[in-house]
C-alpha cells in the first residue's frame, strides 16, 4: 500500500480530479442558469432552444459526449482548445463536463423555479418590473434556494463523473490513475478502497453542505 | 349614439353613466379560452375617482377582466386604455404601464424572500427609480396607514392573512397608482380578518382612488361603490347604482344571483 502511495501520485491525480469538478461546476452552473432563463423566457422559440438543449445533453451518454469531443470536435473538425495534446483534452474535458451538467442544472433550477407560486411572477409584472427585473429580483432568488437539494445532487454527481473524462484524459486524473496502478501491479482491493473513500471525501462534504444550506435557506410559504 | 346623453362623447360605451373624466375605457372586447368565449364584448368606462364594484356568479369572467386590464391577461379585439393611453404590448412600454395600475390579489402575492419593508419599496426602488432611503420612508408611512408598521422586519409567511393583504395593499399603493385592481381581496381570508382589509379599502375609496373591485362583500359595494357592474358569462348584464341594483335588480340573472348571494 505504503509502495503504491510512494510510487505514485495519488494526491495529484486527485488534485485534477478536483480541478475539474471545480471548473466544470462553475461551468455548468452557468450555463445551466442560461439555459433555465431561456426555458422560462415568454419567447417561444427562446423557449425551444432551451427544452432543445436539455433534451439533446442529458439523453446523451457522457462517454459519448467526451469521445465525441476529442475524436469529432478536435481531431476531425480541428477545433483545439490548446496546442499542447493533454492540455487540450483537458480543457475538452470541463467543456464536456460543463455542458453536459448544466442540462441538469438547468433541471434543477426548474424544479426551484416551480417551487415558486405562479402569483409572484404575476405580482412582480403588476407592479411594473420588467420580464429581467422580475427573474432577478423575485423569481430567481427563490428558485436558488428552492434548487438547492437538487443542486446539490447534480453537483455529486458531477465529481463522480469526472471520473468520465478518464477516455479522454488517460492517467491523469483519478479514475485514471486506477486503472494504471491496476493494469501495473494487479487488482487490490486495499487500492480501489482508497479511491472509493478520496471520492467518499470529495462528496460527502457537499452532501452535508447542501442539506443544511437546503434547510438553512427554505423560503417560509 | 345618443344625444341627449351628455356622456355621449365617449365612443361606443353603452353604459347609461358614463363618467365624464375617463381613467379606464374598456372598449369592444373579446377574449376566448380555447373554446370558453370568456369575455364577449365587454364595454365599460371607469372615471377618475370612481370606485366600481363587479360582481357575478363563479366563471363569469371578473377575474379575466380584471387581469385584461393590466395585460396579465391578452385580449383577442377591441381596447383596454389607462388614461388615455393604449396597453402597449409586451415590453417596457408595457412595465411601465403596470406600475401606473395598482393589483391587489385574492391569494396576496407577497414576496415570500423578502421581508414585509422589502416587499413595500421593491417597486419604487427598481421602477421609480427611487434611493433607498426614500423608499423606506414612504414604506413606514403605507405600513403605518394600513396598520402593519410593527411587522415591517418580519418575512410575509410570519404574517396573518388580512395583515399579508394589507401589505399587497401597501405595495401596489407605493407605486403611486392611477387606479387600483383588487380580484376578491377578501375571499381567501378568515372571516375577522375580513373587515380591516375592507377598512382600508373604504379609506382609499374616500380619499377618491380610482378603483376597481371584483368582491361579493355587499358592505363594501354599499359603503364605497360608485356602481355595480353585474357580469354573467362573459357579459356585462347590468350596470347601476349599489342602491339601484341590490333593492331593485332588472335582469332575471341579477336577481337569481342576489337571492342566492343574499340567502346566506
Ligand atoms: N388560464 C385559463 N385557461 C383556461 N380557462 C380559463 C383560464 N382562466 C380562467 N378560465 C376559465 O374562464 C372562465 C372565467 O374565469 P374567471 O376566473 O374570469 O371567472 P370569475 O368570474 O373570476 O370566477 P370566480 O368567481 O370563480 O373567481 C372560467 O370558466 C374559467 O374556468
Ligand atoms: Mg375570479
Amino acid at each position: 500500500m505504503g509502495d503504491i502511495l510512494s510510487k505514485y501520485d495519488i494526491f495529484g491525480a486527485f488534485w485534477v480530479t478536483i480541478q475539474l469538478s471545480v471548473l466544470s461546476a462553475i461551468g455548468a452552473l452557468v450555463l445551466g442558469t442560461i439555459v433555465a432563463i431561456l426555458r422560462v423566457s415568454p419567447v417561444r422559440i427562446l423557449r425551444l432552444l432551451g427544452t432543445s438543449y436539455v433534451n439533446v445533453f442529458r439523453n446523451t451518454p457522457l462517454t459519448l459526449l467526451m469521445v465525441f469531443s476529442i475524436l469529432g470536435l478536435s481531431f476531425i473538425l480541428g477545433i483545439n482548445l490548446s496546442q499542447d495534446l493533454s492540455r487540450n483534452a483537458y480543457l475538452w474535458a470541463v467543456v464536456v463536463l460543463s455542458v453536459y451538467h448544466a442540462a441538469f442544472v438547468c433541471e434543477a433550477l426548474r424544479s426551484g423555479v416551480n417551487t415558486v407560486p405562479a402569483g409572484q411572477a404575476e405580482a412582480a409584472r403588476a407592479i411594473g418590473l420588467t420580464f429581467g427585473q422580475s427573474l432577478r429580483e423575485v423569481l430567481l432568488p427563490q428558485a436558488f434556494r428552492g434548487a438547492v437539494a437538487p443542486l446539490g445532487s447534480v453537483l455529486i454527481a458531477l465529481i463522480k463523473n469526472t471520473t468520465v473524462a478518464a477516455v479522454i484524459l488517460g492517467t491523469s486524473e483519478a479514475a485514471g490513475l486506477l486503472a494504471k496502478i491496476t493494469e501495473n501491479e494487479g487488482a487490490s482491493l486495499p487500492t480501489f478502497f482508497l479511491f472509493a473513500l478520496g471520492f467518499v471525501i470529495l462528496t460527502l462534504p457537499f452532501g452535508i453542505l447542501f442539506t443544511h444550506l437546503s434547510q438553512r435557506l427554505a423560503v417560509k410559504r | 349614439m345618443d344625444d341627449v346623453n351628455p356622456t355621449a362623447a365617449v365612443p361606443s360605451d353603452r353604459t347609461p353613466d358614463t363618467p365624464r373624466d375617463p381613467m379606464v375605457v374598456i372598449d369592444g372586447v373579446n377574449k376566448h379560452f380555447g373554446d370558453l368565449h370568456v369575455l364577449r364584448d365587454i364595454n365599460l368606462t371607469v372615471g377618475k375617482g370612481e370606485v366600481v364594484v363587479v360582481l357575478g356568479p363563479s366563471g363569469s369572467g371578473k377575474s379575466t377582466l380584471c387581469r385584461a386590464i393590466n395585460r396579465l391577461e391578452t385580449i383577442e379585439s377591441g381596447t383596454i386604455s389607462i388614461d388615455g393611453q393604449a396597453l402597449p404590448e409586451e415590453g417596457k412600454p408595457l412595465a411601465q404601464l403596470r406600475a401606473d395600475v395598482g393589483m391587489v390579489f385574492q391569494s396576496f402575492n407577497l414576496f415570500a424572500h423578502k421581508t414585509i419593508r422589502d416587499n413595500v419599496t421593491l417597486g419604487p426602488i427598481k421602477v421609480r427609480k427611487k434611493s433607498k432611503s426614500d423608499a423606506d420612508r414612504q414604506a413606514t408611512e403605507l405600513l403605518k396607514r394600513v396598520g402593519v408598521e410593527a411587522q415591517a422586519d418580519k418575512y410575509p409567511a410570519q404574517l396573518s392573512g388580512g395583515q399579508q393583504q394589507r401589505v399587497a395593499i401597501a405595495r401596489s399603493l407605493a407605486m403611486g397608482p392611477k387606479v387600483m385592481l383588487f380580484d376578491e381581496p377578501t375571499s381567501a381570508l378568515d372571516p375577522e380578518m375580513v373587515n380591516e382589509v375592507l377598512d382600508v379599502m373604504v379609506g382609499l375609496a374616500k380619499e377618491g382612488m380610482t378603483m376597481i373591485v371584483v368582491t361579493h362583500e355587499m358592505g363594501f359595494a354599499r359603503k364605497a361603490a360608485d356602481r355595480v357592474v353585474f357580469m354573467a358569462d362573459g357579459q356585462i348584464v347590468e350596470v347601476g347604482t349599489p342602491q339601484e341594483f341590490f333593492t331593485n335588480p332588472r335582469s332575471d340573472r341579477a336577481k337569481d344571483f342576489l337571492g342566492k348571494i343574499l340567502t346566506h
